[in-house]
């Protein structure tokens, strides 16, 4: 069991002829993603790598294959547009990897997506991975197995270092989420814990936090009470100095909220494992399951 | 990106919104005449991106030209949290007889533009918001429909019992507004909004802050951008395409992504460390960028050793390994380098350092404990 994806997952990928769309599109393959589809404007017709079938349009693309989900690779001054397209043909989940996206398009995009009942991932996320069974986005599978744990993050890379020590060690993933790190994102820490509280796939929660707003301190509350399975988390940005943009165009310390220390103690006080250093998720998770 | 207040008011005015007449100096002189037509005292105000510019002697009243003169010269050249102050503001001194705050951010909980008004203005509006929050109206904007006549006049009748001054104040949100979404502002300040004795309602003091992401395509705002005002190797970093943030430890780090980047400082500090940078070359980092990166850290005298943390994923460790070697070809890294890398094409990362006889780890506590201990030896 999973959330969000799953072997029903079909995917079309908005911006498959670029340069990411084409590189990622055959690592989904290659991992036995169900790719149905492809969008670029312009190529309709053509076929990407002589299996996936090209539309102009995503709308065709939904009409002519039944894709469930979208991934968007293309570059951030079209990824609002990107985004409003995918919801507008009835695509209910659709992932946004495109980081450099103006926080202003993203106001415009959420109250539409909302309002068509759509679920967005991202943006400025890497996606999401089913180990075994499908990836979305650009997780690399190899790092991942099989498993009980579910794990989001607001982070890339850092959530590939946690993972590969939790599959070092066996402790396989029942479903990996990278939410992003946006001032404004489609999905956040709440919607993943709640379906991974509901997933009877899933033990236990690993939540990975950054500096930065309030959405760590939120999860915590929603832990607190609505989560019965154990979760253990780790906030990065520790040494971050107040007012600096940490790459992330969400990872930022204003005034005095936001910062690791408060996302710290949210986390205790909501009975959260705390991870000092990512080695210690592999510890940490085998002394609570 | 921040703008200067001179910067911030040409948007406001541009927009309509009443203020002031003022103008920017870059010389003492420049700053006399402007005094000189403006006529009457006026205020000199430092140009520099750091609150408390009252407080560290930025901000000076001249009740003439010449004195206009001498607090310019004073002001100009002068240091403000190790700032230099390049140019001043000359704008006239107004009779105040009462100062509110109109704010609006992009605020992430709401996930819209969300407008904070409070008559208590004039002051640092976050420790209003911290200690009473019910002093501020705090009220979204829906970017669908854009700000609603019924909710401008909301906000005025927050601040104002005047009708006059009422309509003018709404009249002044919807101008921000249109500042705020045509600009790309992650925030668009008025504070205080003041008004002067004979009932006008008044700008005195404006900031912006305009979104990074907005700058790709309005190089026009990008302009705006005041080089001076950075940190020379951030200025490099920003160049080269590369997020950087100068610290004050002596542990240089090269790290991709930006989640693992604040990890791996953090855990720099966890061993006993002190970091000297944040950086984030990016995913597909080409060995230009490995260059790039290094010759910023190298220029920190602080540093003592570096430490490069990789896990690929896009990035393909093999393209760092190259970098690295490309590097210390160009030029003497004088200190040590520790390499953390696995992932992507390791294999082939680890045969390209081995070559020219550098070691590549493979855990990253392993590797900062290292890189750790050489700093300390070498400080």
């Amino acid at each position: 069991m999973s959330i969000f994806i799953d072997r029903d997952t079909r995917l079309v990928v908005q911006g498959i002829t670029g340069r990411e769309g084409g590189f990622h599109t055959r690592q989904m393959l290659e991992y036995g993603t169900t790719v149905v589809a492809g969008v670029t404007p312009g190529k309709g017709g053509q076929k990407f790598e002589d299996t996936v079938p090209i539309f102009n349009i995503v709308a065709d693309a939904v009409r002519s294959t039944n894709a469930n989900c979208s991934v968007i690779y293309v570059p951030p001054m079209a990824a609002a547009g990107a985004i409003f397209e995918a919801v507008d043909a009835g695509v209910p989940l659709v992932v946004c990897i495109t980081e450099g996206i103006p926080v202003m398009h993203m106001s415009r995009v959420m109250p539409f997506v909302r309002s068509r009942g759509a679920r967005l991932i991202g943006p400025n996320c890497p996606g999401l991975i089913t180990p075994g069974c499908s990836k979305v986005g650009i997780i690399p599978g190899n790092i991942c197995a099989p498993g009980r744990v579910g794990l989001v993050s607001r982070s890339g890379t850092l959530t590939y270092e946690v993972v590969n020590h939790l599959t070092r060690s066996g402790i396989g993933q029942s479903t990996c989420v990278g939410i992003g790190g946006d001032p404004i994102i489609g999905t956040d820490f709440i919607d993943c814990l709640r379906a991974f509280q509901e997933d009877p796939g899933t033990d236990a929660i690993v939540v990975i936090g950054e500096i930065g707003g309030t959405d760590e301190q939120n999860a915590a509350s929603f832990v607190k009470e609505k989560v019965t399975k154990p979760v253990v988390g780790f906030i990065a940005g520790q040494t971050a100095p107040k007012g600096r943009r940490m790459g992330h165009a969400g990872a930022i310390i204003s005034g005095s909220s936001g910062t690791a220390e408060e996302k710290l103690a949210a986390f205790e006080a909501a009975g959260i494992g705390v991870m000092r250093r990512p080695v210690d998720v592999v510890a940490l998770l085998k002394s609570r399951l | 990106m921040n703008l200067h207040e001179y910067q911030a008011r040409a948007l406001l005015k541009a927009a309509g919104i009443p203020m002031l007449d003022g103008d920017v100096a870059s010389t003492p002189t420049e700053a006399e005449s402007i005094a000189r037509r403006l006529g009457g005292t006026v205020v000199i105000k430092a140009q520099v991106h750091a609150g408390g510019r009252g407080k560290a002697g930025g901000v000076k009243l001249a009740r003439n030209p010449s004195e206009a003169l001498d607090h310019a010269a004073e002001i100009l050249g002068m240091s403000i949290k190790g700032l230099e102050v390049h140019k001043v503001l000359v704008v006239p001194a107004a009779d105040i007889a009462s100062e509110s705050y109109l704010g609006l951010i992009m605020d992430r909980e709401t996930q819209r533009p969300v407008f904070m008004v409070s008559s208590a203005g004039g002051i640092d509006i976050e420790e209003v918001a911290a200690k009473t929050p019910e002093k501020i109206l705090r009220l979204p904007v829906d970017p669908t429909y854009g700000l609603l006549p019924h909710q401008a006049l909301t906000l005025a009748f927050a601040l104002y019992r005047d009708f006059n001054q009422v309509k003018a104040a709404a009249r002044m949100m919807e101008q921000l507004y249109t500042v705020f979404t045509g600009n790309g502002c992650s925030l668009a300040e008025i504070n205080p909004l003041a008004t002067t004795p004979a009932g006008q309602v008044l700008a005195l003091d404006a900031k912006i802050v305009i979104d990074d992401n907005e700058l790709f395509w309005r190089p026009d705002l990008g302009l705006l951008r005041d080089d001076t005002a950075e940190e020379p190797s951030e200025a490099a970093a920003r160049r080269a395409n590369l997020s950087f943030i100068k610290l004050e430890g002596n542990v240089g780090c090269v790290v991709n992504g930006a989640g693992l980047a604040m990890a791996t400082m953090d855990l720099v500090k966890y061993y006993g460390g002190e970091p000297a940078n944040f950086l984030d070359i990016g995913g597909s980092s080409n060995p230009e960028k490995v260059i790039s990166a290094l010759k910023i850290i190298t220029s920190d005298p602080n540093v003592k050793a570096i430490l490069f943390n990789i896990f690929g994923g896009i990035t393909r460790t093999d393209d760092v390994a190259n970098g690295i070697v490309a590097a210390t070809r160009q030029f003497k890294v004088k200190v040590p380098i520790v390499i953390r890398l696995t992932g992507t094409n390791e294999t082939t990362a680890i045969k390209i350092l081995e070559a020219v006889g550098m070691r590549a780890l493979s855990d990253m506590d392993q590797a900062v404990e290292q890189v750790v201990r050489l700093a300390r030896e070498a400080a």
